[in-house]
């Protein structure tokens, strides 16, 4: 361990810029390793680290209080926290993080966590609207599910990506009516790609939602400063008290525009070992990055550039990052973690392995969608790449398993509760311009559809 | 049709002709009574294969990785009505379907998650740790009785009466039908035992018969339960509905039948090789009496250690699965050797020390797949109870007989008897 302490790896200050998931899954993990020096996080939001998955669920259907979802800690941190301020810049040269109150923040070494934020209603007059919502951080939770407890008639929901569809199966659950607006021709499809998202078109119709595809809303209407409705591009109308703009995320990267670093809209990207390039390729040895707000090389992808909105990753790769920081060279690890991440509407839980958008080709290899239960298996050039189960999740292990071996596609036969007549079929995975909503996965490279490399930033 | 990956086996083909190869005999001398009380070793041996085909035709897995692929692997069926032998051993009763445990997707779903609402989450959250405090206060009366005896059995005198009080107020069963209860438990776990040289007729006949008659029992009861409900799993089981309906009457049966019997056996064995295993290691105990907040860690560690399934003989491929090499036929029988996959040295460094700090424990005491253990929630707080109070409540225990006298059943495996002896205070 001396060699360790001699060239600083233990001691020392970090700065982990992000104060949630990732960031405090890889502050623990920092002390865990045996960090001994100073550490502090940067968090701009007001308060401690909380967990987002139950606010677009059990915080709506009022189950849960906004306040209540705080993250556990898995141990004391004795970390200096500086909370209810942003990050508006990166010295690199000069080592520091520079904080909106004008405090500048020295590291020896600096994590990158700052994750992504609503992508808001691009009209600024009609986001202002009394009545029009997000759904990203606690607050916005809370207001939305004070809004939903005062009944108002009508919900629009604006994209039909996963937090969109779990909105509006609140507001279902909750009996209220609902309009789901999705610009591409049904929802989940640019997370799932078509086939699953024509299972889910007819689930959510099944439960009563109002779902519009292939239309956009053009403007949001208002009276007196309140929402009364909207305009579609169909021309049609429609009023409703309150709209959910779910236009997907945007990478919190606009503090490291001048730094240097290799950070723009489609996120921070490093190496396998989580450290940042720098914008001529080269890699730092100093500043790291997980989470949301990363992309990096995923061997099981063609060594694309990928950047996952998953919890899953973001403590993953928060963990490999934080040993990463601390370790020498030849014990240094890769962030290798197969995607994952879960999502439960409409009674249904849907959890997913692997890429479902790196795919050609998709087949039901279990289940049946009539029956509430399926297990979808997504292959590319004949190899398996993911796996997407809905009330089966208990089988995806085998499917990891399948992934990571680079198995054939289709799969063998064999499988329990499979139906005999299913084919592979195209995945019909959309090019994501077509899109309401940002995708949850944003493939940035150059396979396995070249129409990916186009995701841009802005609505 | 010749298997072309089955002659890179690591064990020889078999030959009808020849004397079968060691390895080909390993089930036969793993169910061997005489190696009951320390069948580590040829786990040990099944590990140097990975896969070992036996003289009769069954595969057996004992490695870590490969068992848990295969766990979680739906090719592999848990229905025996697969094989392409039937083992009348395995069947249900005549007329009556397989519980869900030997049951496949979807109706194994169907069946479990109808048997989990009134048990567990996401219906029932609460129901295992509402029985905290009852369980507690039957460990310690019966921790208490045994406080001026001089000797006593573990088994008859704690071990067997905790979790089979438990489960038949769970369910909903009178204390006056224990006794009853158990001779049929008894008879059916027999049934299904492997006893080489032996004709298993008479003895599967009655298990069968037992199994029917617990059956009979079970419905019978519910039916009384559905006209007046008593709050308890049977009630609900026969009145509450969800989405997918209600189990029939005889699902209701063999269900019932099946959570009594796991119920049952299986937390007596956890809880007697718990005992045995702290006393043979003095050191856990001492530590575990200073430390009772350890308990829970210490019990996932005695579950891998001391698993009270040894192995899953029920399982058949439903295609040629192919596993370390090994091509496994469809509708062969299959066995998982999970007691051998948890002392995988690739798994668990140093798997033949109990360590009740074991980190990283992710065991095969409750198997693992979508047949992992229902009742594993209650197993573990009772077998975490039944410790603590013990160690608690009973100093200078020591063994009277090492190795105990053990019950018959290879795969249940565990002391018919535990004696003990105290010092007297």
């Amino acid at each position: 361990m001396s060699s360790e302490t001699r060239d600083g790896r233990r001691d020392g200050r970090i700065v982990i810029v992000g104060a949630s998931l990732a960031g405090l899954r890889a502050a623990e993990t920092l002390r865990d390793e045996g960090f001994e020096g100073e550490l502090t996080l940067v968090g701009d939001e007001p308060r401690l680290p909380y967990d987002r998955p139950p606010l677009s669920k059990q915080v709506l259907l009022g189950k849960a209080g906004a306040e209540d979802c705080g993250l556990p800690g898995r141990r004391a941190l004795d970390a200096r926290w500086r909370l209810g301020v942003s990050a508006t810049g990166l010295d690199p040269a000069g080592k520091s993080v520079v904080l909106a109150d004008g405090e500048r923040l020295p590291f020896d070494r600096l994590l990158i966590a700052t994750g992504t934020r609503a992508r808001p209603w691009p009209v600024p007059g009609e986001a202002a609207l009394e009545g029009v919502f997000t759904v990203r951080t606690s607050d916005d939770a809370d207001r939305l599910a004070t809004a939903l407890d005062a009944g108002p008639r009508r919900v629009l929901v604006i994209g039909a990506g996963f937090t969109g569809s779990e909105v509006a199966s609140a507001c279902r659950e909750r009996g209220l009516e609902v309009t789901v607006a999705e610009r591409g021709r049904a929802p989940l499809i640019g997370a799932l790609g078509g086939t699953v998202g024509d299972w889910a078109t007819k689930l959510q119709r099944a439960h009563g939602v109002d779902l519009r595809c292939g239309v956009t809303v053009t403007a949001l209407k208002g009276s007196g400063g309140r929402l009364t409705g909207a305009e579609f591009s169909d021309g049609s109308r429609l009023e409703a008290d309150v709209a959910v703009v779910c236009l997907g995320a945007v990478r919190n990267t606009e503090w490291l525009a001048d730094s240097g670093l290799a950070a723009g809209p489609r996120g921070v990207a490093c190496d396998a070992g989580c450290r940042v390039f720098t914008m001529y390729g080269i890699v730092t040895d100093d500043v790291f990055v997980a989470g949301d707000v990363a992309r990096f090389p995923h061997p099981l992808f063609e060594y694309q550039l990928i950047a996952l909105e998953h919890w899953g990753n973001a403590v993953a790769q928060a963990e490999v990052a934080a040993h990463n920081m601390v370790s020498p060279g030849p014990l240094r690890r890769p962030h290798l973690a197969v995607p994952s991440f879960w999502s439960s509407q409409f009674g249904l839980s849907v959890k997913s392995v692997g890429v479902p958008t790196f795919s050609d080709q998709v087949v039901i290899a279990q289940g049946s969608p009539e029956d509430r239960r399926l297990v979808a298996v997504y292959g590319y050039r004949g190899r398996i790449t993911a796996a997407v189960t809905v009330n089966r999740a208990k089988w995806l292990e085998h499917y990891q398993r399948l992934i990571e071996t680079a198995a054939p596609f289709p799969p063998g036969p064999g499988a329990a509760d499979r139906l005999a007549d299913l084919e592979p079929v195209p995945s019909d995975v959309p090019d994501p311009r077509v899109l309401t909503h940002g995708p949850t996965v944003a493939l940035t490279g150059h396979l396995p559809d070249r129409r990916l490399t186009l995701i841009r930033p802005g609505g | 049709m010749p298997s072309p990956s089955l002659s890179s086996s690591p064990s020889p083909s078999p030959s009808p002709s020849s004397s079968p190869s060691s390895s080909e005999t390993l089930f036969r001398r793993i169910t061997d009574y005489a190696h009951r009380a320390d069948p580590y070793p040829l786990y040990a041996e099944l590990r140097e294969h990975k896969v070992a085909r036996q003289e009769d035709g069954k595969y057996l897995v004992g490695t870590y990785d490969e068992i848990a692929a295969l766990l979680h692997d739906p090719r592999v069926s848990s229905d025996v009505r697969n094989r392409t032998e039937p083992d009348p051993a395995l069947l249900p009763p005549e007329g009556l379907p397989p519980a869900f445990i030997g049951r496949d997707d979807p109706e194994h779903d169907r069946l479990r998650r109808l048997a989990m609402r009134p048990f567990g989450p996401p219906h029932s959250p609460g129901r295992v740790d509402a029985l905290r405090g009852d369980i507690t206060r039957i460990a310690e009366q019966l921790a208490d009785g045994l406080r001026d005896k001089e000797r006593f059995d573990l088994v008859d005198d704690f071990a067997f009466p905790l979790p089979v009080t438990v489960i038949c107020d769970l369910l909903g069963v009178p204390s006056g039908d224990i006794p009853q209860v158990h001779t049929w438990a008894d008879t059916v776990v027999t049934g299904l035992d492997f006893t080489p040289g032996e004709d298993p007729g008479p003895r599967r006949r009655a298990a069968q018969e037992a199994r029917a008659a617990m059956g009979l029992y079970l419905g019978e009861l519910a039916e009384k339960r559905r006209r007046q409900p008593t709050g308890d799993m049977l009630s609900a089981l026969a009145n509450d509905g969800g989405p997918d309906g209600q189990l029939t009457q005889e699902e209701l049966m063999v269900s019932t039948v099946l959570l009594l019997i796991a119920g049952h056996e299986t937390t007596v064995n956890l809880i007697t090789n718990g005992m045995l295993t702290l006393l043979r290691n003095p050191e856990a105990l001492e530590r575990l009496r200073a430390e009772p907040e350890l308990m829970p860690r210490a019990v996932e560690e005695l579950l891998r250690y001391e698993p009270p399934v040894q192995f899953l003989p029920q399982r058949t491929p439903l295609a040629d699965i192919e596993v370390a090499g090994v091509t496994i036929p469809e509708g062969v029988p299959l066995v998982l050797v999970l007691a051998s996959g948890n002392r995988d040295p690739l798994r668990f460094p140093d798997p033949d020390r109990f360590d009740p700090d074991r980190k990283d424990n992710q065991h095969f005491g409750f198997g693992s797949g979508i047949h992992n253990c229902f009742g594993a929630p209650l197993a573990r707080l009772e077998t975490q109870i039944a410790l603590t109070t013990l160690i608690s409540r009973l100093d200078g225990s020591r063994l009277l007989e090492d190795p105990p006298e053990y019950r018959n059943s290879p795969v249940l495996r565990g002391p018919r008897h535990l004696p003990l002896a105290q010092a007297q205070r």
